[in-house]
C-alpha cells in the first residue's frame, strides 16, 4: 500500500509498505478515503515530539470503509463507512469508563501521561496513522462509528479531531451567557473553539491571530471580533483596553507549542527544543483572562517543561482546564449541530491534496501558503 | 469596569446576538454538554464487551514506561526500535517520565535515527548502482 512516511525533520515522503495485519481480535483494518493534516502533525513533522521513529506513517484525522474485521468485532463490518476518533481507546479502563476516553490506560505502553492517538510518535503508543492508503484501528467496537447518510465525508473526517476539539475546549472554559471569550489562534481548532463558544451563549467572541487571512475567516466563519497581535506593541494591554481594563471571562488557547510572539519562547521552545514548546499563547492567555476567570488550553505541547507564567494563574485565582478532547463523546451532539445546520465544518477546507503529492501539502500548511486553513488527504486520488 | 462592581456592558443583548448568529445558545444548559461533568461513570457507555481487553500477542520485547504495572493488553506495533538509536530508545525507557532523562534520550535518538536512516539509504543506493 502507499502511505505517508516520516524520515526525520522536515523530511517525508510516500513510500511502499505492507499492508497492517489484524494483531488483536477486536481490531478492524480499515481503507482510508479521507484523511487530513492536522495542526499538531506539524510538531511531528518538525521534530518537536519525542520518541518519533523514521519509518511512522502520520495522520490521526481519518475516515474509510472497513475492509477486514477481527474475530471479535460485534458492531462493524466489511463495507461500513465509517469514521474513526483520533483517540486510540479500549472503553473499559478506570479512564474510559469515566468518558475520559483520551486518557485510555490500556493502550499505550509508551507512557501513562496520555492516552493512544494514531500516527502520533511512540511517546503516544507506537500506532501508524490514517495518512495511507489502509490503517489497523485497534478496539473496532468501541472507537469508530458508521457515517450517518445524510453527513458528507468532508464534515466527517472534521469531527474526527478538529471541531470536536474546538468544540471541547469552548466547553472546558464553562463559559456562561454574556461571557466574554478570547480564542489565541485562528486555526482550525480556534476557528471552531471561537464559532462554539456562541453556541454556549457567550456575549463577545474576540480571536488572536497574526496571518490576516486567518483572521479573515474568524470574522466571517466564526462571527468573531480579530486582533492581528504583530499590529500591537503588547496584545495583553489591549485586551486590557477594549475589556475596560477587566480583561476576559474565559481564554482559549488553542496554538501550542510552536506559538509565535516571543523570540525568546520560540527560539528555546519550538527552534532548539530547550522547552516542550513555546507556550506564548497560553502565557498571554493567562494574561488576558480577567481575576477568578477560566484558562481552557486546546494547544499540544510535548511532555517536557515549558516555561509557564504560573504565579500569575497562581495569583489571580485562575481555573486552568485542559485535556486531549474526548472525541467520541462530542460526537452524538455535534451531529444534532451539524444536521440543524449550526455548524458546517467543511467551510475551512482550502487544500484536498492527493496522497502522493502529501509532501506539498506539509510544505503548505506549515509555511502558512496559499492562505491554508486545513488540508484534506486524498489516497485513492493519485 | 474592574475598578467598580457592574461587569462592562456588552455590545449586542442576547436576543441580538440569537437573532444575528445561527445556533446562538443551543448549549446554554450545561446539561446539553457532553463533556460536562468531565467525569461520568457509565462502564456501557462506550460499547465495550469486557472488562479486561484480551491481549494482543507481544511477537517481540517490547519497550514500555516504568510507570506501568504491565505491558498495556494493546500498543502499536510500527517500527520496533532498532540500530544505535533503538539501543538509546531502550536505555531511555529506564527512566520514568517524570525524569527529564526519558525525555531527552529520547529526542537525541530520535536524531541518531534519521542520520541512521539516511546512512542506510546511501548504503542501499550504492548497492543497487
Amino acid at each position: 500500500m502507499r502511505a505517508m512516511v516520516y524520515r526525520g525533520p522536515y523530511k517525508i515522503r510516500v513510500e511502499e509498505k505492507d499492508l497492517p495485519p489484524i494483531e488483536h481480535p477486536n481490531d478492524a483494518i480499515v481503507r482510508v478515503t479521507l484523511a487530513a493534516i492536522c495542526g499538531s502533525d506539524l510538531h511531528l513533522y518538525h521534530g518537536m515530539v519525542p520518541d518519533t521513529r523514521v519509518g511512522t506513517t502520520f495522520g490521526h484525522e481519518f475516515i474509510g470503509v472497513v475492509e477486514t474485521v477481527g474475530s471479535s468485532v460485534q458492531n462493524l463490518k466489511t463495507g461500513d463507512r465509517v469514521m474513526v476518533p483520533f483517540n486510540v481507546f479500549c472503553g473499559s479502563c478506570f479512564f474510559c469508563a469515566r468518558g475520559l476516553y483520551s486518557n485510555c490506560h490500556n493502550v499505550n505502553p509508551n507512557a501513562t501521561a496520555v492516552g493512544g492517538i494514531y500516527g502520533y510518535s511512540h511517546t503516544c503508543g507506537g500506532y501508524d496513522g490514517g495518512q495511507s492508503e489502509f490503517v489497523r484501528v485497534p478496539f473496532a467496537d468501541v472507537g469508530p462509528t458508521i457515517i450517518p447518510d445524510w453527513m458528507d465525508d468532508e464534515d466527517a473526517v472534521l469531527l474526527t479531531d478538529a471541531l470536536a476539539t474546538g468544540y471541547f475546549g469552548a466547553q472546558l472554559g464553562d463559559i456562561v451567557e454574556g461571557d466574554v471569550v478570547v480564542v489565541f489562534g485562528a486555526g482550525p481548532v480556534g476557528l471552531f473553539a471561537a464559532k462554539s463558544a456562541w453556541l454556549m451563549g457567550a456575549g463577545r467572541v474576540i480571536v488572536i491571530d497574526h496571518l490576516e487571512y486567518r483572521l479573515d475567516k474568524a470574522q466571517t466563519f466564526a462571527h468573531a471580533e480579530t486582533y492581528d497581535f504583530s499590529a500591537y506593541d503588547d496584545i495583553v494591554v489591549h485586551m486590557k483596553k477594549i475589556t475596560d481594563h477587566l480583561g476576559a471571562d474565559v481564554a482559549i488557547d488553542a496554538v501550542g507549542a510552536e506559538a509565535e510572539g516571543s523570540f525568546l519562547q520560540h527560539l528555546t521552545g519550538a527552534k532548539l527544543k530547550m522547552q516542550a514548546g513555546s507556550p506564548v499563547a497560553l502565557n498571554w492567555a493567562i494574561d488576558s483572562v480577567r481575576k477568578g476567570g477560566t484558562v481552557s488550553v486546546m494547544g499540544a505541547y510535548g511532555p517536557m517543561f515549558s516555561a509557564v507564567k504560573f504565579g500569575d494563574a497562581v495569583n489571580k485565582g485562575l481555573t486552568l482546564r485542559m485535556n486531549q478532547c474526548p472525541v467520541k463523546r462530542q460526537w452524538p451532539r455535534l451531529f444534532e449541530h451539524i444536521r440543524n445546520g449550526y455548524l458546517k465544518p467543511s467551510e475551512i477546507v482550502t487544500h484536498r491534496i492527493p496522497l502522493e503529492d502529501i509532501a506539498d501539502g506539509y510544505r503548505i500548511f506549515s509555511g502558512k501558503l496559499e492562505n491554508c486553513i486545513k488540508p484534506l488527504i486524498v489516497p485513492n486520488a493519485a | 469596569m474592574a475598578y467598580t462592581a457592574e461587569k462592562p456592558r456588552l455590545a449586542e443583548t442576547s436576543e441580538q446576538l440569537r437573532a444575528r448568529i445561527p445556533g446562538w445558545g443551543v448549549d446554554l444548559d450545561p446539561k446539553d454538554r457532553p463533556s460536562v461533568p468531565r467525569e461520568r461513570f457509565d462502564p456501557t457507555m462506550s460499547g465495550a464487551h469486557w472488562d479486561f481487553p484480551e491481549r494482543q500477542p507481544e511477537h517481540e520485547p517490547r519497550e514500555r514506561s516504568n510507570e506501568h504495572k504491565f505491558l498495556t493488553p494493546v500498543f502499536g506495533t510500527a517500527c520496533p526500535p532498532r540500530g544505535v538509536s533503538g539501543m538509546m530508545r531502550r536505555y531511555a525507557y529506564n527512566y520514568s517520565e517524570a525524569r527529564s532523562a526519558h525525555w531527552l534520550i529520547l529526542m537525541v535518538a530520535d536524531r541518531v535515527d534519521a542520520l541512521e536512516s539516511r546512512l542506510r539509504s546511501r548504503v542501499t543506493s550504492a548497492r543497487s548502482r
